[in-house]
């Protein structure tokens, strides 16, 4: 009986995920070792980095918040049979809107933050719907449209950030978004002579109000369950999918294959869009003049393969991608590692991800071990 | 247990207790299997029976929970492919494993390859190689023709090829005339007869009686991954061999109460339209389908059967004619405002178009209705109505395995057939149009969707029934259209089709329009 358990657990995608990134961590290990680090000293800074103070645990969850959202945004086009590339110009795009919106629009707090992240959602989104128009009217490729959406909304990014009268005096950025539009928790409160008051007294709070915590990680909680709950729940959701496992026969029950995937290339758009604007409200408070891509996108992707393109799974996944982030640019204070070895770490973690053969192999592996080798083991 | 050494009469294979067990369900229960040297042995058995399973471990693709294989009395161990090759086996699988821009030559000898000097490759010596096995056994194989330009008989006789390449006496064929027409299968079994001519021995899987009558020498009934018998194929008719399939009396023919066509439902005038490549694929093509009738569209593969079936179910548009159903111009409607209207499709490739087959079964019973309550109200889905569809219609249609959370994908054909008829005729359609709708499918489950199609029929609805399968069409059809080149060229009353007649149109021999 408990074998049995025990082999569904070593065929399930949870062990898969795991398995992968236990080897991803045993590569890092084997990088560092022949670079001359202590594999043990590295991975107890990440550690450290990453627990050992409340701040640092902040941080953690702030560098995630995104990546759950762009992660999300190429998990739920995959599950609809699509392949966004585009999470980066949409975050750019959801990221921009935020900023406008958020610096010059006038409206009373929390409201003024919801209309400026419907605004960078909504661009985004339309960004991603017109990915998803060009494949649905003329058979664009959306890997083809999406990349080249990137580099349009960089660019266009760049343009309008540098408008006289959207630019911030003495810097290459817009104009920082106002007060009101900002979802920091307590940003003025924390700073007043109250608020200083306050946080002498408790210490583990004045830690955490040291960071920019703010509400964005509640937001990529619960898109992570709208994603799961509108693919499983909705009728909407059922057909995306329907769409993206068998479009022939989808469109053989009438289901109008050509709407859903712009409808899938939207959706997937405002997610990556939420990613970006939530990122300027909650953090940066500004849409700055890019020289290159920012890579946020780019990571969703990864982060959906480690979460095995489920909702759900986004949400660890992007986690574990925010720490191994956080946690290992300490490295470089520490022990002069250089960066590149996490950036190694998380690139086997994705390597192992895409290599289900390997797990299979080992899965069965265990199967056979913990069956004691039957009849046809050898 | 020693190894058995024999004389000449020594059994090609012997398979003896082999159990097969795939988690809690049992494909094989310690079947035992002899086939002699130059014989040709038919495995028959419905859809699921376990024949597939058994061959597979023959060919080493999976090893059996318990069981010993012997292969010329030598006992083996095959673990894997590689091995069975070694050992002289072959199988043709049902779905050809050749790479398409190849010529027939390059896939041959892919793996094989016999190179000269510095590692170049001979290709001289291999179309030679190659082109003299075609002449041995009569494969008639052009070696220099490239997978995607040869017909899917040919791409089967160079699978058969490639095992004759690689030194195989013992040929494993698993359904192989699922794919083939009339004349092919006729020509295969030449091939056939050629093999064991020359000492090969070969093993059909199949569930086609006739064809194990003309095929085969003995034949091995398995039902449910038992083993009912191995008969002598000579001394038994096909209804005997059906019943041990089946494990019940079978009924070939089928049940239909008296004609009383009504108005039409489905009117087709001056229809054409173009195919994938931009030629002309249906050409003024016209007739009606009445209420309480099953009109058959009879016809050589690849005369218009495929587009038309596109053009009625909305997937392709028209150049021009009109296609009008219960009185309305519906020439321009979507494949949704057909169905709103009452058309009902069981689609010709099941895998392409009738299923989503990562999706459950219950989620593939509500595929149309999927937005109308109680499956879904407001847009949000009632997983727990859409499951309670499930169940009943898995009890009423008696889909194997009984499981609403089954994935389609992992249900045997005709139980994927069952589910396509389900959702279809639960729908209490106007107009059913059903392509192709027992290909693939063993005699049970042949009957029992003919007695579907009859019933939806003799409830005065309109079915259109597009077969390949002439006995098919003779058995249920009220009238019979024929088409050929794109056009209907003659309509005829049952009473007044036969077999010969329906040929000759078939081929094109005789365009008489009759309406």
């Amino acid at each position: 009986m408990s074998s049995e358990k025990r082999s569904a657990f070593t065929s399930s995608p949870l062990f898969r995920t795991l398995f992968s990134v236990f080897t991803g961590l045993l590569v890092g290990a084997i990088v560092l070792l022949a670079s001359g680090y202590s594999p043990a000293k590295a991975y107890q800074v990440i550690f450290d980095g990453i627990f050992s103070k409340p701040s640092y645990v902040s941080y953690t969850i702030i560098y995630a918040t995104p990546l759950i959202m762009t992660g999300l945004s190429v998990a739920f086009a995959f599950k609809t049979g699509l392949f966004n590339i585009g999470a980066e110009g949409q975050f750019i795009m959801g990221a921009l809107g935020a900023a406008l919106a958020g610096a010059f629009i006038s409206l009373p707090p929390v409201i003024h933050a919801l209309v400026a992240a419907a605004t960078g959602i909504a661009l985004a989104a339309a960004w991603g719907g017109l990915a998803g128009y060009l494949k649905a009217r003329f058979g664009v490729n959306e890997v083809i449209a999406t990349i080249m959406l990137n580099w349009t909304a960089l660019y266009l990014n760049n343009y309008i950030v540098t408008l006289p009268g959207i630019k911030r005096p003495a810097a290459t950025a817009t104009a920082f978004i106002l007060d009101t539009a900002r979802i920091e928790f307590l940003p003025l409160w924390k700073a007043s002579e109250a608020g200083k008051l306050w946080r002498a007294g408790h210490p583990v709070w004045n830690d955490i109000l040291r960071t920019p915590f703010n509400a964005g990680i509640l937001a990529a909680l619960l898109l992570a369950f709208v994603c799961w709950w509108l693919l499983n729940r909705t009728t909407l959701g059922y057909e995306l999918r329907a769409v993206g496992h068998n479009s022939d026969c989808a469109e053989h029950v009438g289901i109008d294959v050509k709407s859903r995937m712009i409808y899938s290339m939207a959706i997937a758009g405002g997610l990556a869009g939420a990613a970006g604007a939530l990122h300027v409200l909650g953090w940066t408070r500004q849409a700055a003049e890019l020289a290159a891509m920012e890579g946020l996108g780019f990571d969703g992707i990864a982060v959906a393969l480690i979460g095995n393109a489920s909702p759900v799974g986004c949400v660890p996944a992007g986690l574990l991608f925010g720490a191994l982030k956080y946690g290992g640019s300490k490295l470089q204070f520490a022990l002069r590692a250089p960066i590149e070895v996490v950036n190694i770490v998380i690139g086997s973690i994705v390597f192992f991800v895409a290599m289900p053969a390997l797990t299979r192999i080992v899965s069965r592996w265990a199967r056979r071990t913990a069956r004691g080798g039957g009849p046809h083991a050898g | 247990m020693p190894d058995r050494i024999g004389g000449a009469d020594v059994l090609a294979v012997e398979m003896l207790g082999i159990t097969k067990r795939f988690g809690d369900f049992t494909a094989n229960d310690r079947i035992d299997l002899d086939v002699r040297r130059g014989e040709v042995h038919a495995l028959l058995g419905e859809n699921g029976a376990g024949k597939s399973t058994l061959m597979n471990q023959l060919y080493g693709l999976y090893p059996p929970t318990s069981g010993d294989i012997f292969i010329n009395g030598e006992r083996v161990r095959l673990a894997s492919p590689k091995m069975a090759i070694e050992r002289g086996i072959g199988m043709v699988h049902q779905h050809f494993m050749l790479v398409q821009p190849f010529t027939v030559t390059e896939n041959i000898i892919l793996g094989l390859e016999s190179t000269g000097a510095f590692g170049i490759l001979d290709e001289a010596r291999a179309y030679r190689e190659v082109e003299s096995l075609s002449d041995r056994y009569g494969l008639l194989v052009d070696s220099r023709a490239r997978i995607q330009d040869i017909s899917v008989a040919m791409q089967q006789r160079v699978e058969i090829l490639k095992c004759l390449y690689r030194g195989a006496d013992i040929l494993i064929l698993d359904e192989p005339t699922a794919v083939l027409t009339p004349q092919e299968i006729e020509y295969l079994g030449e091939i056939i007869r050629n093999l064991t001519s020359e000492g090969k021995t070969v093993i059909i899987i199949t569930h086609k009686l006739h064809e194990i009558k003309s095929m085969a020498d003995r034949c091995s009934v398995i039902r449910r991954g038992v083993k009912i018998g191995t008969v002598d194929v000579a001394s038994h008719t096909e209804g005997e061999l059906a019943e041990m399939m089946v494990g019940r009396e079978v009924t070939f023919a089928v049940e239909k109460r008296p004609l009383q066509a009504g108005d039409p439902v489905l009117s087709v005038k001056d229809v054409c339209c173009v195919n994938n490549r931009g030629l002309p694929a249906l050409k003024d093509l016209s007739f009606d389908v009445r209420r309480g009738e099953i009109l058959a569209i009879a016809g050589v593969d690849g005369n218009g059967q495929s587009e038309l079936i596109e053009v009625l179910t909305g997937l392709r548009a028209v150049e021009s004619g009109s296609v009008t159903m219960l009185g309305s111009d519906i020439t321009g409607f979507a494949p949704g405002a057909r169905i709103e209207m009452g058309l009902a499709a069981i689609p010709e490739d099941r895998q392409k178009r009738g299923l989503v087959g990562p999706f459950t079964v219950a989620e593939n019973l509500v595929l149309e209705e999927r937005a109308r309550p109680p499956f879904s109200t407001r847009g949000i889905l009632d997983l727990g109505a859409i499951e309670r569809h499930a169940r009943s219609l898995i009890e009423h249609f008696d889909i194997r395995p009984p499981r609403e959370k089954y994935l389609a994908s992992s249900l045997s054909g005709g139980n994927q057939q069952k589910v396509i008829l389900a959702r279809e005729i639960t729908r209490d359609p106007e107009l059913l149009i059903a392509s192709q709708p027992t290909r693939g499918l063993d005699v049970g489950a042949i009957e029992y969707v003919h007695k579907r199609l009859v019933q939806v029929r003799d409830d005065g609805k309109a079915v259109l029934l597009i077969s390949l399968d002439l006995d098919e069409t003779l058995d249920l059809a009220d009238r019979i259209a024929v088409i050929y080149g794109g056009r209907i060229v003659a309509v005829l009353d049952r009473e007044d089709a036969d077999e010969r007649k329906l040929g000759l149109l078939m081929a094109g021999g005789e365009a008489v329009h009759v309406q």
